[in-house]
């Protein structure tokens, strides 16, 4: 059985490590400390914290303004106010202007379950993904987490690193992270599977059933949504007679959009998008979620299974 | 500090020379923003070249004091003022918003001496509070200055940023208010009003001053006196004129996004002689 991990307890014990080694680390939040657990930081380092009360524009800007004067800014909230309510800051302050800061969201996509589609971002990548100097991340698990803060830590510029709110089972041998390089996790000719987030883990358990029907699958984590790993990408575009991609967030605009564009220009091949369609979030508990908008590893088995019988 | 009335007599001869230098370039660029840029002029003058600490050859001095123009639409007077200190040549002045040029239309971190680009307004009072915070983390003296527009601060972020600077109590940390009274669609007090202005500042925990923004004595006095505030920020609520100092553009409307012709320059910088 899979550890289970908060990808932001990982977060917050990463702040701390980050902050004893660098003093140029500062933090922010927006009065969810204690969610996105940026309150870990706060505790051991009270001087480097700013909280700014329920205020995300005035968040980022600020952001830009430390960053301006040698910080490697952190700055979270959920993911719904880091990405649309304080946009236009994060856009023209913060991105323009290139700056060191680093926005890690929580409670981002569909499983942050019963609170209901004020808070369910599920549009984010695709807000974050149009600023040209914005690189993205979405780590698939817990340790993965702890690789993207230490990778957006040491990387020049603007980060986008996207968290959820549950507990996520650890993949793995994952093999090592590195930026803009995405992980094949297994391979196989007859289907590819392109998963971020929470979704990889519901890929590889996919493949497993998949297996057992003979169907072997590609399955990649593609942590980094920017820049994108296109080479892979196009690899298993070449080799398999379809692929599947899985994202807990719209299918426009984020992990769908992005691959369609290399795979449309490049290598032209059936792409069926796993995803929220065209609709807003709504209460529920994750599991039931997750059902309901139908991104389950049933789910991918069903349009794997579709690819293979339209491609004998 | 004392200033004497020729090192006045000094800093008005420059204010007006910066006044002449906008209009040069937006005449030449054609297009552009005078009413906010010459309404602001005396303010920044006074800033640059007798209260900033600052090494025109050193923009990137780490104890430098910081100067932030949150209403970036008025970089024509930023860049004026750079290029009149020496940061760049005068010559590049003419570039303004040409393609390529490292004078973008807005204020842009191409041009040296600017450290955050602005444009998007109601931003640099968070901007500014970022500076404040990082000299009090780095245990340095420098001081923070940022420039509002009165239209501008119909934004919501700037009074976000209003009761952060105030509940940090960024004493390193001065805001100046150009206050002309105009706005794109009209008066201020018709479009959306502002006042009462001193009382809302205050209710937010800020130290005012009010002045005459361009009786350069009072102009001193303020930055002075603002430096002596302790446990609070001081924001400079500066009365001022759009288009000053050409007669046939102060409180004209037309003149806040609007570059003069070619005649009207020639017209104005008689004015300014």
């Amino acid at each position: 059985m899979a550890e289970m991990l908060y990808q932001r307890d990982i977060y917050g014990k990463t702040l701390v490590e980050l902050g004893k080694s660098n003093k140029d680390i500062v933090v922010l939040d927006a009065d969810l400390s204690s969610s996105t657990r940026t309150g870990l930081f706060a505790k051991e380092f009270p001087e480097r914290f700013f909280n700014f009360g329920v205020a995300e524009q005035n968040m980022m800007a600020t952001a830009a303004g430390l960053a301006s004067c040698g910080k490697t800014v952190f700055a979270s909230t959920f993911a719904m106010f880091a990405t649309g309510r304080a946009w236009d800051q994060v856009r023209n302050t913060v991105c323009y202007n290139n700056f060191n800061v680093k926005i890690v969201a929580s409670h981002a996509g569909i499983t942050v379950g019963p609170d209901g589609s004020s808070h369910q971002a599920l549009e984010d990548i695709a807000l974050m993904r149009v600023i040209p100097t914005m690189k993205i991340i979405v780590p698939c698990d817990g340790p993965q987490t702890r690789d993207a803060i230490m990778t957006a830590a040491s990387t020049l510029g603007p980060f986008y690193i996207r968290l959820g709110r549950p507990k996520i089972p650890t993949i793995d041998n994952k093999g090592e992270f590195k930026l803009g390089k995405a992980q094949v996790l297994t391979k196989g000719n007859d289907v590819a599977i392109i998963a971020c987030g929470i979704m990889v883990s519901a890929a590889l358990e996919a493949s497993e059933n998949l297996l057992k029907q003979g169907i072997r699958a590609t399955v990649i984590n593609i942590h980094t949504i920017r820049p994108l790993d296109a080479q892979a990408i196009l690899e298993v575009a070449g080799l398999t007679k379809g692929m599947i991609v899985c994202e807990e967030h719209t299918v426009i605009g984020g992990l769908a959009s992005s691959i369609d564009e290399i795979v449309a220009q490049n290598c032209p091949t059936q792409v069926m998008r796993l995803g929220i369609k065209n609709r807003f979030g709504q209460s529920g508990e994750p599991a039931d979620l997750l059902k309901e908008y139908n991104l389950t590893s049933q789910d991918i088995e069903k349009a794997a299974l579709t690819i293979v019988s339209s491609r004998k | 500090m004392q200033f004497t009335d020729t090192q006045i007599k000094d800093l008005e001869a420059k204010a007006k020379q910066i006044r002449r230098l906008i209009i040069q370039m937006l005449a030449k660029a054609g297009s552009g923003h005078p009413g906010g840029s010459l309404s602001a002029t005396d303010l920044i003058t006074a800033l640059y070249f007798a209260i900033l600490r600052h090494d025109p050859k050193k923009p990137d001095w780490s104890q430098r004091d910081r100067f932030h123009m949150s209403k970036g639409h008025c970089c024509p007077l930023w860049y004026a003022v750079l290029a009149e200190s020496g940061y760049f040549p005068i010559e590049n002045l003419w570039s303004l918003r040409q393609l390529g040029s490292l004078l973008q239309g807005h204020a842009d971190r191409r041009a040296i001496g600017v450290d955050v680009g602005s444009g998007s307004l109601g931003q640099g009072l968070s901007v500014a509070l970022g500076m404040s915070l990082a000299a009090r983390m780095d245990k340095k003296d420098y001081r923070v200055y940022v420039l509002l527009g009165d239209g501008e601060i119909q934004e919501g972020n700037i009074w976000e940023a209003a009761m952060a600077v105030s509940h940090y109590k960024c004493d390193n940390l001065c805001a100046i208010l150009d206050y002309n009274g105009f706005q794109i669609d009209g008066k201020t007090k018709d479009i959306m009003n502002l006042e009462p202005l001193i009382a809302k500042w205050q209710a937010f925990g800020w130290h005012t001053i009010e002045i005459d923004g361009h009786n350069m004595k009072q102009i001193l006095s303020a930055y002075e006196q603002a430096i002596t505030i302790k446990g609070k920020s001081s924001i400079i609520i500066a009365h001022t004129i759009k288009g000053k100092g050409v007669s046939f553009m102060e409180n004209v409307l037309d003149f806040h996004g609007r570059a003069p012709t070619k005649e009207e320059a020639e017209r104005a910088l008689k004015e300014l002689e």
